[in-house]
């Protein structure tokens, strides 16, 4: 935790920079300004190359602490517990990085500069967007924030994933746990199937009576055919999967009773978790960044957003063609804007990126599988290099799987070392 | 803090935006294929491979200790599915022998420091 001297300390730094460019004669100014908004794994990671590329950095994120999506499945699971899924930007303010911990209110591009939630403004030369999603609470009937209390989501990692493991702990054995997954464009693409995996894994060792059903909007899914065999080989009937055209997809939840209703019926769930749709983080859209579809298109070169000049959408918010929304394509795009950014701001043009995704699930803790992806430019979109990418062998022995389980692990150590230090 | 009047606002942000260009262009550092800004010139691709492979070697290897030749002969052996994969093949795949071998030679100098 950042304590609270220095809290107020490295805001002071913040409004300073904010106000004192005004004032200085033309020759005190060290160098650009680059504002970003948002510390998770493509700001944060993009905040640091861009410091260490010589720029005046300010990274404005609300929160003291990032706690990280990607394991927070495995935290359900009872395998893991929040605190090591909780990261500080201590090591970012150390290196130099000017932190802002307020929330980013509004966008001006025309004048090139950020309004804080204190009324203060930062200027920009360049500015980096990458506020991850927002629940679209406008998107499924019955689902609203209160809602969110009774059937979580979890699909930001922090008091709504401690929620539902309380939950899960709290059900008793023979209950059945519905997960509703979303329809694509959303957050981590095998996240669900993950997810449901996991809370298998812990209902087999703790409630074995008990069921998974998925309720999806989909009728394919990432990883689909590993999963479905693996849910086979370790759970059994445990989990059960019910697609778009099967009935699968939820019109509407009545959080009182805890149902799932869907266009084929009604499912009463002991635990519900709801998957909602989503949408880029509120920043994004009340600045006019997102389009109508509620992403933020972009040129696959420099992420700079179609919408508007000298706005740099990466991550989650972004439109990145063919890379999911996953936390690895979040830090390759985070050190592919930096570098283009960087040169952009001495006047050259960037290079045509290419860019790599990969994103282990757990099907079980010994039990890990795959997908991978490299993108480049193509008709305007980051598109998959033909020939590359794809999923893990559908047959391949115990170690390879506990092999893949392994690495998930190794990856999650230095993506995050990566990113927060 | 209270906000700038609007039109003294907009008239610093293009003041600013002018001179911050200036100092740019005079404040980039000199060398920056060399030490912390490595990933300014670093050639497509490359700096996505240490979100797996960090500076320690973990359940994955890192590339800190690795000659340029022996990235790009893995890189080539994972291409040519001359090795036992799990992923490598998979990502290797989206790269030609010429762009494998500048991601080696940029990760043999650069992998070990964070760049
Ligand atoms: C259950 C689950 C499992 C996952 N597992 C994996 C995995 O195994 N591998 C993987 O690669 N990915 C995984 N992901 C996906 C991953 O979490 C996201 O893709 C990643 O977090 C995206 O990073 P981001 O920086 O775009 O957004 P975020 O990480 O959400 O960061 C956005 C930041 O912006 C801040 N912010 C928002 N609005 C403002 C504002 N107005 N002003 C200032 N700051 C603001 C927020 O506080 C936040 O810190 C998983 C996701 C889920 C839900």
């Amino acid at each position: 935790m950042i304590s609270a001297p220095t809290r107020r300390h490295v805001l002071a730094g913040a409004a300073a920079l904010a106000v004192t460019p005004m004032v200085r004669p033309a020759s005190a100014q060290a160098s650009a300004r680059v504002v970003v908004i948002g510390g998770g794994f493509a700001g944060a990671t993009c905040a640091r190359k861009l410091h260490r590329a010589g720029l005046k950095v300010t990274l404005v994120e609300p929160s003291a602490s990032y706690i990280s999506c990607p394991f927070s499945n495995a935290v359900l699971g009872g395998l893991r517990e929040l605190k090591d899924q909780t990261f500080t930007y201590e090591a970012l303010v150390r290196e130099g990085i000017a932190l802002a911990p307020i929330e980013a209110k509004a966008i001006d591009g025309d004048a090139r500069r950020v309004t804080l939630g204190d009324g203060a403004s930062l200027p920009y030369d360049r500015l980096i967007l990458a506020p991850g999603i927002d629940i679209r609470f406008d998107g499924l009937q019955g689902y609203d924030q209160a809602a969110s209390e009774v059937l979580p989501h979890a699909w930001k990692a922090g008091p709504q994933t401690s929620l539902l493991r309380r939950q899960l702990e709290a059900m008793d054995d023979g209950g059945t746990v519905v997960i509703s997954a979303p329809n694509n464009p959303f957050r981590c693409p095998p996240g669900p199937y993950e997810r449901a995996s996991l809370i298998a894994h812990y209902l087999k060792t703790h409630k074995p009576r008990s069921k998974v059903l998925i309720l999806d909007a989909k009728d394919a899914f990432s990883k689909q055919s590993l999963f479905t065999a693996a849910w086979k080989e370790l759970y059994g009937e445990m989990i059960e999967w019910v697609g778009l055209s099967a009935g699968g997809k939820v019109t509407e939840v009545d959080p009182g009773s805890k149902t799932f209703i869907t266009e084929f019926g009604k499912h009463r769930a002991d635990v519900g978790n709801v998957i909602p749709p989503q949408r880029a983080g509120a920043i994004a859209v009340t600045s006019g960044i997102a389009d109508q579809t509620g992403w933020c298109p972009i040129d696959p070169v420099t992420f700079e957003a179609r919408q508007h000049a000298g706005i740099h959408v990466i991550g989650d918010a972004a439109i990145a063609g063919g890379m999911p929304k996953s936390a690895f394509s979040a830090n390759a795009q985070g050190k592919a804007c930096a570098q283009a950014v960087t040169l952009m701001l001495r006047g050259e043009a960037p290079p045509s990126p290419k860019l790599i995704n990969s994103c282990y699930s757990l099907v079980a803790p010994d039990y890990g599988i795959s997908v991978a992806g490299v993108y480049q430019p193509a008709k305007g979109l980051l598109a998959d290099v033909a020939g590359a990418g794809g999923v893990s062998a559908a047959k391949a022995p115990a170690s390879v799987r506990a092999a893949e389980a392994s690495y998930a692990e190794a990856w999650f150590k230095t993506i995050t070392h990566d990113v927060f230090g | 803090m209270t906000m700038a009047g609007r039109a003294s606002t907009v008239l610093g942000a293009s003041v600013l935006a002018l001179v911050s260009l200036a100092g740019a262009l005079a404040q980039t550092p000199a060398a920056p294929t060399s030490g912390a800004a490595a990933f300014i010139t670093s050639p497509p691709g490359a700096t996505a491979c240490l979100g797996c492979h960090g500076p320690e070697a973990t359940a994955l290897p890192s590339l800190a200790r690795l000659s340029a030749r022996d990235i790009e002969t893995a890189l080539a052996e994972f291409r040519e599915d001359k090795r036992e994969p799990t992923l490598m093949n998979r990502i290797a795949k989206g790269f030609t022998a010429e762009e494998s071998k500048a991601i080696a030679e940029w990760l043999a100098a650069h992998a070990g420091k964070a760049p």
